[in-house]
């Protein structure tokens, strides 16, 4: 591959009705074992997920720690391997149309610890000149390519360039992982709590440079976040996950004028709120999440929902359209047929 | 809008920093007892690689008529051992010796133990456990009895006593490189690299040795003194070095029976031993804090 090749982007295969990025039926289960003479128990990360991103799109991923988002991310990425599911990028499947090596130079990722992610012995320029290194191009262009970003993210490269990670601010070491990202040209970024680390006027400042560096390269995202307000400003299309499984998808507005999950429901009202007539008085959601390596029957929020009937614990709810164009919620309230009480009814959500 | 843009606001001006090592090297520098220790460390080993031609006695050379004189007789400014050789002389080149089998096993263990250690904390799983359970093995014994055991196995001699020594030292700095790659593999910029599409090799390269090199290379340091130690005590019975020799473990050993008659002479190698071996230890200190890019 020549060198103006890896340092442009990818061209565009399906069209712009092609989904970038879909993803189908994915599980993860790690194995635990408890000690030497412990039974070996299977911990459920990531179970039978499909969520599609369509190209130009920012997806946004809520949910408590520890619900699978990040090895959501991980499994897209491929820095795990997946046991199950499909993923296609551009309609071509990862694995047999399109290699893991080339995934990796469609698609990048932001980690949430600034620091971590930045080898603290090499300076910002050759940490971003890195990947393009790897794939063949000059090491003297790789840096001129490198100073180009730091630009582009708004770091001067004459003061910035020379520099190690420990002499930047957070702020200034998220701009260098973003440019870092964007060195092999990406088509889709995967930000898996990319601004969560960063105090709020750090932060603010971050999410605008996303914003115009996806106008500016034409970039997807997957914005990964525990922070609702911040995925409200940033996402057009929101999926909620609760312990491995996708519990409600839907577009920003429509999520937000009726989340029809009670987990979802339950996500929002624990944000406080500005209006001091309307302090949250009593914990909207009850208990931590249950185990994962024995997650509950049927539906799994069920030990924590306050409309939980017999139904819930019995039968899994699948993904159902809820009335609105592309929301979905996997919960038997919103199926008339599911044998819910409350199901086919305006439900909690009005 | 101050606080809004403090994070663009550049910090100074445009200065080229310094590659890391060069760092390293300026806060060592600044340390006066690491300076020191380097100081007496060069004389040290400067007088034992240039022991010829510093017009000394011949160090093998005795005198049934002067010997065990004590130190400020004139001519023999430390006085002379049991056979009447000049105890300055063989101090120097007694030096050489114990410098040489101080230095080489550690060097060998740090290679060995370093490349073993990065394979088990990189590769992991399978690989990890038979390295690491082999090590263990090693590991179960007491050092000095190992380096005993091993030494009388093979025989005396200086190469069998190099050989055991390396053995050794191996386990513990496979421990250490194994314990610094492992948390050094699990930080994200590895992950990264992974995720740029970068080989295992060129990771291992860029990534990992770089990180993981420097604290193997405190904790070798602080094992010089300690296989000195052990080389001597491998000389004091018999397995290491064998007389006419100068080597200091070797010479308190000969000079213990003059220990009642004339101490401070007796006591001369032990003295070196304890010098060069606290230089050691407080330089690799020195290092160690100096390798904390955060101070």
């Amino acid at each position: 591959m020549s060198e103006a090749e890896v340092l442009a982007p990818v061209s565009d295969i399906g069209g712009p009705a092609q989904p970038l990025l879909q993803v189908q039926n994915l599980s993860k289960h790690f194995t635990v074992s408890g000690g030497l003479f412990a039974r070996k128990s299977v911990v459920r990360a990531v179970d039978d997920v499909s969520l599609s991103v369509d190209k130009g799109e920012v997806v946004g991923i809520v949910g408590e720690s520890g619900c699978g988002k990040s090895t959501t991310a991980r499994l897209i990425i491929g820095l795990i391997e997946t046991d199950e599911g499909t993923i296609l990028f551009d309609g071509e499947t990862v694995g047999s149309a399109i290699s893991l090596r080339e995934l990796r130079r469609r698609v990048q990722m932001v980690f949430q610890d600034s620091y971590a992610s930045l080898n603290p012995r090499l300076t910002i320029e050759d940490t971003i000149a890195f990947g393009p290194k790897v794939h063949g191009v000059d090491p003297e262009k790789a840096r001129e390519h490198a100073r180009d970003l730091l630009r582009r993210v708004g770091l001067d490269p004459a003061v910035f360039a020379a520099r190690y990670p420990h002499e930047l601010s957070g702020g200034q070491r998220q701009r260098v992982n973003i440019a870092r990202a964007l060195a092999l040209s990406p088509r889709l970024v995967i930000l898996d709590e990319a601004v969560s680390a960063l105090d709020k006027s750090v932060e603010a400042q971050v999410l605008n440079l996303l914003i115009d560096l996806k106008e500016q390269f034409g970039l997807t995202y997957i914005f990964i976040s525990h922070d609702l307000n911040v995925i409200r400003f940033i996402s057009d299309r929101i999926v909620v996950m609760y312990l491995g499984e996708v519990v409600e998808t839907g577009p920003v507005e429509a999520l937000w004028d009726r989340p029809r999950h009670p987990y979802t429901q339950a996500l929002f009202a624990a944000m406080p709120s500005l209006d001091p007539d309307h302090r949250t008085q009593k914990p909207p959601i009850a208990g931590d999440p249950p185990n994962p390596i024995d997650p509950p029957s049927g539906c799994r929020f069920h030990t924590r929902c306050a409309f939980a009937e017999p139904v819930c614990s019995s039968t899994v709810p699948k993904l159902a359209p809820t009335g609105v164009a592309l929301h979905l919620a996997a919960c038997h309230m919103v199926d008339p047929n599911s044998g819910h009480s409350l199901a086919g009814s305006r439900g909690p959500g009005s | 809008m101050s606080v809004i843009t403090q994070d663009i606001v550049q910090p100074g001006p445009a200065t080229r920093t310094r590659g890391y090592w060069a760092g390293v090297l300026r806060r060592l520098v600044r340390d006066p007892v690491s300076v020191a220790c380097a100081i007496v460390l060069l004389l040290i080993v400067l007088a034992a690689i240039l022991a010829p031609w510093l017009g000394l006695h011949d160090p093998y050379q005795g005198s049934m008529i002067r010997r065990l004189r004590p130190i400020g007789t004139p001519g023999y400014p430390l006085g002379t051992d049991e056979l009447g050789r000049d105890m300055l002389s063989r101090l120097v080149y007694g030096g050489r010796l114990t410098l040489y089998i101080g230095l080489l096993p550690v060097g060998l263990a740090f290679l060995i133990g370093t490349s073993l250690g990065i394979i088990a904390g990189y590769v992991g799983g399978l690989v990890n456990q038979a390295i690491m359970r082999t090590i263990d093995v090693f590991y179960a014994f007491p050092s000095v009895l190992l380096a005993v055991a091993i030494s009388g196995a093979l025989g005396a001699g200086i190469f069998n006593s190099l050989l055991s020594l390396t053995i050794v030292f191996i386990p513990p700095i496979v421990r250490v490189a194994e314990s610094v790659t492992t948390s050094v593999r699990s930080l994200d910029f590895v992950d990264a690299a992974r995720a740029s599409g970068a080989g295992q090799l060129t990771i291992m390269r860029v990534h990992v040795l770089g990180n993981v090199l420097g604290p193997i290379f405190v904790y070798a340091t602080s094992l010089i003194s300690v296989c000195m130690i052990l080389a001597a005590g491998l000389s004091f019975l018999g397995l290491g070095t064998k007389p006419p020799e100068p080597e200091w473990g070797l010479m308190l050993n000969t000079l213990r029976t003059a220990i009642y008659i004339n101490p401070w002479v007796a006591a001369l190698p032990g003295v070196m031993i304890f010098v060069v071996s606290i230089c050691f230890n407080l330089l690799s200190d020195g290092l160690r804090s100096a390798m904390d890019v955060r101070s």
